[in-house]
C-alpha cells in the first residue's frame, strides 16, 4: 500500500519529534549551527554556555565529528558537560559504590576509552578526596581492565597484535595512579582451560554456526561470558561497558527484526543485573560521533587494529542507522528513547544491598531521580545462549505442537532467534554443538533438562508417543 | 495467535532473489524427501509445479497455491473471529494488488464457507489526476466483476479540497501527513454512510513491519502498541481488521496468476514519505533473511509497553464530532490550516527556519497549547 499512513486515528502528537514532522525525508542540514532541538544558530561563535571561549566549531576547524555541539559549546563547557553525563548516569543508578572493584571493558575503540578515562577521572577523584579526608572512612573503588582477544575467530597478523596489545598497556599504564590491572582474554579461555583445547573448540563451536548474522551474535554472547569470567575470578563486582547511544539505536532495531522484542528491555537498561556480576552502561547517553570528538579534543588513543565492521543483518541496520542519523541527527535518541519506554525487568536495576542503610539509600536515590521502584518479578527462564528473558508459554498445550521437534532440554530452554540464527538444525549436530559450548552456558541446561522433564510429566497426557520426535 | 511461520507462502516471483535466498534458506529448512524430483506439485503431485515456497523449497502447483493461500486466510479469519454472520463488512479498495486480491478472497472465502457477510467495496477519491482517477476506475471495474456494490468518497466532497489542490498550496513535503489523516476519516465517514459494522483493509505483513519500524524510529510508543493487532480501532466509530496481517507479501504472486485486474503504481505524490525509508530497509532486509518480515510482527507483538501508555483519552473533536484525543481531530487542525493558508499548521513543532511561523500558529489557533501538548494520560 503506497504510503498508506492511515494510522492517526487521534489528534495523537506522538513524542517531540512529531510524528507528522517526518512524514517526509528531510534533506541533510548544514553543519554549522544546526541543533537537534530547535535552531539557535549560534553566529557569534561563541560558547552559549560560557559565552567566553569561542566554540569548538572555531577553536578546532578541522574537527568534523560532533553534531551540533561543535557550534554551540567550547571545549571545555563541552567536556564538562559531556562528563556530567556519565557522572549523572552513575550516580542516579548507583552504578560504583565505594567497595566495588570495577571492570572495564576495552575494546579499543572510542566509547571504551572514554568510560575508561571517565572511570579512571572518578577514581582519582575518590583517591583525592580520601586523601584529603581526616577519618578515611569511604574506601576507593578499584579498577581492572579487560580486552578480549577474538584472535582465533578474527585472525590478526602476530606483528598487529603485539603492538595493538603494547598500546593498550601503554593506555592503560598512563592511567595511573591509582595502578590499574590489566587482562588480555582470549574467547577460548572459556571453552577450556587448556588453551590449545579451548581454541579447537571456539573453532569448532563458531563453525558449527552457518548464519552470519548468528554466528556475531554467538561471538558477542562469548564476549560477555569472557567478561564475566575474568571478573568472577579476579574479585571484580561491576562490570562497565561502553555502549553508547547509536550502539543502542542498532541494537533496538537489531532485537525488533530478530524477533526479540519481550526482551529487548533488558539489554538496553543503565543497569543489567542478570549476570553474575553485574553490567553497568555509564555511556548510555552519549552519541558516538559525541564520543569521537570528545577522543580527538582530550587527544585520547584508540586502538583500532581490531576494530571489525558489521555484516549480515546487523551490518545493514547499522548502515541502515547511520542514514537515518545523517538525514535526522536525534534519530538514534529517538530510537533509544522509545526503546527506554519499554518496561524493564526486575535485574534491571543494582540489587539491593541486605542491610537497612542500603535499602534507605535506595530509596532516597529513587525518590531523588524520580525512578519507579521496580516490582516485577524475575522472569522464569533465560535463554541458554544468549541469555535472555524468556517469554513464557501461553499455555502448556502450545507445548505440544511447538515441542515436537525437541530432541532434548535445549529448544525449549533457547530462545527463537537463537534456535533460528545459531543452533545447528538436525539434532546430532545440535547435541555436539552443545558439547561444546562453554561449561558456564551448558551448566545451565542441566537444571533445564530436569525442568525439561517434569514439564514432559505435566503434558504426558497431550503427548502422542513416547519419544520426542513421534515415532 | 498463532504464529503461522510454518505455513508461509512463497514470496514474490522474484527470479533474482532466489539465488541470494538459497544460501541462507537451505541451511534453515529440514531436509524432506523429494521423491517425485523438481517437476511435479509436491502437494498434490498431480499437476506441474509452477511456483517454490523459499521456506521448504517446495514447488507447488497454481491451485494448490489458491488453495493454500486462501485456506490461510479463511483460518486466520476463524481463528480471530474476525465476523459474525449477518454482518455489513466494508472493503477499503484503492484499486492497488493488495485490496484488489482482499476483494476477490473476501468474496470467494465469504461464498465457499457461508460467513454469511454483506460485503461493499469503499474506495476513496483524493482527487489525484493521472493517479487515482485511474485506479477508481480499476475499482469500477471490479465492482462489476466480483458483483459487489461500490460506494466511492471523495475528498472533494467531504473536505472541499483535492490532493491536487492541497499539494499545490503546501508542496512535497508533509503531504502524506494529509492524506493519511484524511483516508483514515473519509473511510470511517464512508463506512457509516454505508452503514457497515466492519472495516477491512489489505494490509499485508509487510506493511505492518513497515509500520513497527516507523513508530520505533519516530518513537511512538503508543502506536507501537497497537499497530501489530489484527482488528483496531474498536472502541472507535468502526472497528477495522487486516485478513493479509501475518500473510508475506504474496498478493502480487496470487493477483499474477489468478491474473487479476489490478492498478499498480506508485502514488505520484509519494516519494518523500518517510515510509520510503523502511521499505527500502525491509526489502533489503528480506533479501538476507526473508522470515525477518514475520520476526519484526513477533517483536512488535512482544515488546512489553505498559498498558498505561497504550490509549490517550477518547473524545470527540468540538468541530466535526469525529473521535479525538485533542480539541479538534487532527483532519479539522489540517483543515484550519489549509483553509487559512498556513500550511504548517498542525505540522509538528517547527524546527530552526521556522521560528515565526510557530509563533503564528500559536496565535491564531483557537484551541490553546495545541502545539505543546501531548496525548491525554501518556506517560511521556
Amino acid at each position: 500500500m503506497a504510503c498508506n499512513s492511515a494510522n492517526c486515528q487521534s489528534g495523537c502528537y506522538g513524542d517531540e519529534h512529531s510524528v507528522k514532522e517526518d512524514d517526509e525525508k528531510r534533506l541533510p542540514l548544514p553543519e554549522y549551527g544546526v541543533s537537534p532541538r530547535g535552531g539557535d544558530s549560534n553566529s557569534g561563535g561563541l560558547c552559549i554556555k560560557c559565552k567566553v571561549n569561542e566554540t569548538i566549531a572555531a577553536t578546532h576547524p578541522a574537527v568534523t565529528e560532533g553534531g551540533g555541539d561543535r557550534g554551540r559549546y567550547c571545549a571545555d563547557c563541552f567536556r564538562s558537560n559531556f562528563f556530567g553525563k556519565f557522572r549523572f548516569a552513575v550516580t542516579s543508578n548507583a552504578m560504583i559504590s565505594s567497595s566495588d572493584n570495577v571492570l572495564v571493558a576495552f575494546s579499543g575503540g572510542p566509547s571504551s576509552r572514554v568510560a575508561l578515562q571517565f572511570v579512571h577521572e572518578m577514581q582519582l577523584k575518590a583517591q583525592k578526596n580520601f586523601d584529603a579526608s581526616r577519618d578515611r572512612q569511604l574506601p576507593v573503588f578499584g579498577v581492572g581492565v579487560a580486552y578480549i582477544d577474538e584472535s582465533t575467530i578474527y585472525p590478526v597478523s602476530s606483528h598487529d597484535f603485539d603492538g595493538a596489545i603494547h598500546q593498550m598497556e601503554l593506555i592503560v599504564a598512563s592511567l595511573a595512579p591509582p595502578a590499574k590491572q590489566f587482562f588480555v582474554v582470549p574467547t577460548e579461555s572459556i571453552c577450556s582451560h587448556d588453551f590449545a583445547a579451548g581454541r579447537d573448540r571456539l573453532t569448532e563451536l563458531v563453525g558449527a554456526v552457518s548464519d552470519i548474522t548468528g554466528k556475531e551474535d554467538l561471538l558477542a554472547h562469548l564476549r560477555m561470558q569472557s567478561l564475566q569470567k575474568v571478573a568472577l575470578e579476579n574479585g571484580y563486582t561491576k562490570v562497565v561497558l561502553g555502549t553508547c547511544t547509536s550502539r543502542i539505536a542498532c541494537h533496538v532495531l537489531e532485537a525488533t527484526v530478530k524477533g526479540q522484542g519481550f526482551s529487548l528491555a533488558a539489554d538496553i537498561q543503565y543497569v543489567d543485573a542478570r549476570w553474575k556480576i553485574p553490567v553497568v552502561l555509564p555511556l548510555r547517553d552519549c552519541l558516538s560521533e559525541e564520543l569521537n570528538m570528545f577522543c580527538i579534543l582530550d587527544s585520547l588513543k584508540t586502538v583500532e587494529a581490531f576494530q571489525q565492521p558489521r555484516s549480515g543483518i546487523n551490518g545493514l541496520i547499522s548502515s541502515f542507522v547511520k542514514l537515518l542519523q545523517e538525514e535526522n541527527p536525534s534519530r538514534e535518541s529517538t530510537i533509544v528513547r522509545t526503546a527506554g519506554k519499554l518496561t524493564p525487568f526486575s535485574f534491571n536495576r543494582i540489587p539491593e544491598v541486605g542491610d537497612n542503610d542500603g535499602h534507605l539509600a535506595t530509596k532516597r536515590r529513587q525518590k531523588k531521580y524520580n525512578l519507579k521502584p521496580n516490582e516485577s518479578l524475575p522472569p522464569e527462564s533465560y535463554c541458554l545462549i544468549c541469555n535472555s528473558p524468556l517469554k513464557k508459554p501461553k499455555s502448556t498445550n502450545s507445548n505440544c505442537f511447538h515441542d515436537g521437534k525437541t530432541s532434548s532440554g535445549i529448544y525449549a530452554s533457547t530462545c527463537s532467534s537463537c534456535q533460528y540464527q545459531i543452533l545447528p538444525k538436525d539434532p546430532t549436530s545440535l547435541e555436539n554443538f552443545f558439547s561444546l559450548v562453554p561449561q558456564s552456558i551448558s551448566a545451565l541446561a542441566k537444571d533445564s533438562r530436569d525442568n525439561q522433564k517434569l514439564l514432559r510429566d505435566q503434558i504426558q497426557d497431550c503427548l502422542l508417543s513416547d519419544s520426542d520426535d513421534g515415532t | 495467535m498463532r504464529f503461522l511461520l510454518g505455513n508461509s507462502l512463497a514470496p514474490e516471483n522474484r527470479a533474482a532473489n532466489y539465488s541470494t535466498m538459497a544460501s541462507e534458506v537451505v541451511a534453515a529448512t529440514a531436509p524432506k524427501p523429494r521423491g517425485g524430483g523438481g517437476r511435479f506439485c509436491t502437494i498434490c503431485n498431480e499437476r506441474r509445479a509452477a511456483l517454490k515456497r523459499p521456506k521448504t523449497l517446495e514447488q507447488i502447483c497454481k491451485e494448490c497455491f489458491y488453495e493454500v493461500f486462501e485456506d490461510e486466510i479463511h483460518r486466520v479469519i476463524v481463528d480471530n473471529h474476525l465476523f459474525k454472520p449477518g454482518e455489513r463488512i466494508a472493503i477499503g479498495a484503492s484499486g492497488g494488488k493488495d485490496s484488489t486480491v482482499l476483494a476477490y478472497v473476501m468474496s470467494e472465502l465469504n461464498r465457499r464457507h457461508g460467513y454469511g457477510l454483506d460485503l461493499f467495496l469503499l474506495s476513496i477519491d483524493e482527487g489525484i489526476t493521472g493517479y487515482r482517477d485511474d485506479s477508481l476506475e480499476t475499482v469500477k471495474r471490479n465492482e462489476i466483476q466480483y458483483g459487489l456494490p461500490l460506494k466511492v468518497v471523495s475528498y472533494k466532497e467531504l473536505y472541499g479540497w483535492t490532493m491536487d489542490e492541497i499539494v499545490k498550496l503546501i508542496g512535497l513535503k508533509n503531504n502524506c501527513t494529509f492524506c493519511g489523516v484524511f483516508r483514515r476519516q473519509a473511510l470511517d465517514r464512508g463506512a457509516a454512510l454505508l452503514k457497515v459494522d466492519k472495516l477491512v483493509t489489505g494490509h499485508n505483513a509487510d506493511d505492518i513491519a513497515e509500520t513497527v519500524l516507523l513508530n520505533i524510529l519516530r518513537g511512538d510508543i503508543a502506536r507501537l502498541s497497537r499497530c501489530t493487532s489484527i482488528t483496531t480501532g474498536e472502541d472507535g466509530p468502526i472497528p477495522r481488521c487486516k485478513p493479509f496481517n501475518w500473510a508475506l507479501n504474496l498478493l502480487f504472486t496470487y493477483a499474477y496468476f489468478k491474473r487479476l485486474d489490478y492498478f499498480s503504481t506508485e502514488c505520484i505524490y509519494s516519494p518523500n514519505a518517510y515510509r520510503g525509508f523502511a521499505r527500502e530497509f525491509i526489502k533489503d532486509l528480506e533479501r538476507i533473511r526473508p522470515r525477518a518480515i514475520l520476526d519484526i510482527i513477533k517483536s512488535g507483538e512482544d515488546f512489553r509497553i505498559s498498558t498505561f501508555t497504550k490509549m490517550p483519552e477518547q473524545g470527540n473533536c468540538e468541530r466535526c464530532g469525529y473521535i479525538s484525543s485533542q480539541k479538534w481531530c487532527k483532519a479539522c487542525v489540517l483543515l484550519e490550516g489549509l483553509n487559512r493558508g498556513l500550511p504548517k499548521l498542525g505540522i509538528g513543532r517547527s524546527r530552526g527556519l521556522n521560528n515565526e511561523r510557530n509563533k503564528d500558529t500559536k496565535e491564531t489557533n483557537g484551541t490553546k497549547a495545541l502545539q505543546s501538548k501531548q496525548c491525554g494520560t501518556l506517560d511521556f
